[in-house]
């Protein structure tokens, strides 16, 4: 291990042999209202919350996301942020429909390359050009939205993804009972864990999103590094839009509006800091479940509307970061 | 230096003229496009129709290059016009004038608890509105029980559609709100504190300016001109349509405040280049309309641009 396979030597993240450095409550309380939340539900609501049918339809509901939020995960640690998933989402939906006229290699292929252009793009203009994230993506958000509106003829045309296609029968099949878009999103937020905890790439992120100036002076491939992590973040949304594709049968442009949003609240839900440089995957998977499963509770509530699942997402954000920032302050004092 | 200028200069200055005036450039350009080749341009009904159409986006981006100059964001913009439209029908039976009261002092509220968040408990604006944006849209939906209600008041009808001075309302106030904000920034003591805490918190903070209090009354004024923009639109529409009014409009606001000149690292505010940056950006979806392109192609235009402004825009940021 040379000094720049750590570069930093942020605490509480996890060390070279795996284990936890140090015990970080505003980094473990995800998880824990997590688990909180899941024995209230079984609790509260029985066999109706905790029946293999609910919870696979929130794994379901929540692989999208997961995809979409590990992605951002690279991308908030390296210090950025990518408001262009949603949309890239919906093109992705919307090409990999276009492209199923022609099989399914055209049908996945297409939307992946699209996808990684406009990561390319976006990172291209923030490591190298130096404009800020948030205006990039911003605009990507608008002309992936646009694009995908153009495809589709303005929405007035629906590609149907043929039923006897094998990516219908990927899409839409379960392995072990469980809907095969959750495999594949484990499959690649396994790998996103691997990325970030086991390779230089990852270590490089930390120490970019630490301090840009720092990681330039200890020669890291700053730009590079950028770059690639928006190529990462654009594709992920890319699969998502495939695997919606493929489950719904049909690509809409009008879909994903907001998932960036969403995705953004479940990484700093799962403790990372919107500042860069801190956090970790494992948090964002539980802020991503934890999202879903709150959802999934007030839709279980009879007499609540589902307009009050809005209310309590947007205040629950709001406590969670509150008090990880008070553990935080508290843990420096 | 006005004497060191030498022939490798005339480019920077160059690019500093379209830095300062480059969202007027813009401006000219469509307009005379538009004058050359779409019909009817010029006629007195379209231009008052794309004034009355920016009036909200414009009102509601003042509000957010305020927060921007103090190195904030308001993403909950649109939220708040939801819960100001959603609460104009629940008190119409007090009369109009009441009504509208507390749907601004909803706006003011939610500012109120934006800049709380962002100056007292210390959140990233980013978040704290962001959750204030979920929240408020929910609390919004609540509030109509999720359905359009059509109101018929003759007070919110000329609100929506009158003129004073030939000039439509809605555009009246824009430029009442421009020009006070102008003033604001530009000749009070208020507006160098905004400036004085984007530029440099820590700095303001240690020479005694009262940078919490700064901050609060930028969201609340954020908050209270979106509940302006959501009364216009239901004036104009004439019903309350909590579920689609000022959807994504943070977005248009934004775009609007960087492509007029403000960079989102605060310190610096450019009022009149926001009005500006939204009648830009009107300008462009109108001309592509009207010259039959798809609604798709205007949001592709408007990417482009929004990225163009800012990398032009990038030197003076990094200087």
């Amino acid at each position: 291990m040379t000094a720049v396979d750590h570069p930093v030597s942020a605490p509480g993240r996890t060390g070279p042999s795996g284990r936890r450095l140090r015990w970080r409550p505003d980094r473990a309380g995800a998880p824990i209202v997590l688990a909180l939340v899941l024995v209230g539900g079984t609790v509260l609501f029985g066999d109706s919350f905790a029946s293999g049918q609910n919870l696979g339809n929130i794994a379901l509901d929540s692989s999208y996301l997961l995809l979409i939020a590990t992605g951002m995960t690279f991308v908030i640690l390296s210090g950025g942020i990518d408001l262009s998933v949603g949309s890239l989402l919906a093109l992705a939906g919307v090409l990999t429909a276009y492209g199923a006229q022609w099989g399914t290699a055209a049908a996945i292929a297409l939307p992946l390359l699209v996808c990684a252009m406009f990561g390319l793009v976006n990172g291209l203009l923030i490591g190298r050009a130096r404009i800020a994230p948030f205006i990039v993506t911003l605009a990507a958000l608008l002309f992936a939205r646009g694009l995908a509106f153009a495809v589709a003829s303005e929405g007035n045309k629906v590609y149907i993804i043929p039923a006897d296609l094998l990516l219908t029968r990927l899409g839409q099949a379960r392995w072990l009972g469980v809907h095969a878009p959750v495999w594949f999103a484990l499959g690649a937020f396994a790998l996103g864990v691997l990325l970030l905890n086991r390779t230089r790439f990852g270590q490089a992120v930390f120490a970019i999103g630490d301090s840009q100036e720092a990681a330039e002076l200890m020669g890291l491939p700053v730009a590079r590094v950028r770059v690639l992590v928006y190529v990462l973040s654009a594709t992920l949304a890319g699969v998502a839009g495939v695997l919606v594709a493929a489950q719904t049968s049909s690509g809409l442009p009008t879909i994903g509006e907001g998932r960036e949003l969403e995705a953004i609240a479940a990484v700093v839900i799962g403790g990372t800091l919107l500042s860069g440089g801190s956090g970790s995957l494992s948090g964002t998977l539980a802020g991503v479940l934890l999202l879903k499963v709150i959802q999934n509770l007030i839709n279980q509530v009879g007499t609540l509307t589902a307009y009050y699942q809005q209310v309590v997402s947007g205040t629950f954000l709001i406590v969670v970061v509150l008090v990880q920032s008070r553990l935080a302050r508290r843990r420096r004092r | 230096m006005p004497d060191t200028r030498t022939a490798p200069r005339t480019r920077t200055d160059v690019l500093g003229l379209l830095q300062v005036g480059g969202v007027y450039l813009a401006i000219a350009v469509i307009l005379v496009f538009n004058l050359v080749f779409t019909p009817h341009f010029a006629t007195m009904t379209n231009l008052r129709l794309q004034l009355v159409q920016v009036a909200p986006v414009a009102i509601v981006a003042i509000g957010m290059a305020l927060v921007i100059a103090t190195e904030g964001i308001d993403l909950s913009v649109g939220a708040t016009m939801a819960i100001s439209a959603a609460l104009l029908p629940l008190y119409l039976g007090y009369g109009v004038w009441p009504a509208m009261a507390i749907a601004l002092a909803a706006g003011a509220v939610v500012g109120a608890v934006n800049g709380s968040l962002v100056a007292f408990a210390g959140m990233q604006p980013i978040i704290a509105t962001l959750g204030v944006l979920v929240a408020g849209r929910g609390l919004a939906l609540v509030f109509a029980d999720g359905r359009l209600t059509e109101m018929f008041d003759p007070t919110l009808g000329a609100l929506g559609n009158a003129s004073v001075l030939g000039l439509p309302i809605s555009v009246v106030l824009v430029l009442v709100i421009t020009g006070a904000a102008g003033l604001a920034v530009h000749r009070t003591g208020f507006g160098r504190r905004v400036l004085a805490t984007g530029g440099n918190r820590a700095a303001a903070t240690l020479a005694g300016l009262p940078v919490k209090g700064t901050l609060v009354t930028v969201y609340v004024l954020s908050g209270l001109l979106a509940a302006v923009a959501g009364l216009l639109t239901t004036a104009r529409q004439g019903a309350s349509d909590p579920s689609f009014v000022g959807l994504l409009i943070e977005l248009s606001a934004i775009t609007a405040v960087v492509v007029g000149g403000t960079p989102l690292s605060g310190g610096r505010v450019r009022i009149l280049g926001t009005l500006m940056g939204a009648l830009l950006m009107q300008l462009i979806t109108a001309t592509v309309i009207q010259q039959n392109l798809p609604d798709s192609t205007a949001r592709m235009i408007q990417a482009s641009i929004i990225v163009a402004a800012v990398y032009v825009q990038r030197g003076r940021s990094a200087a």
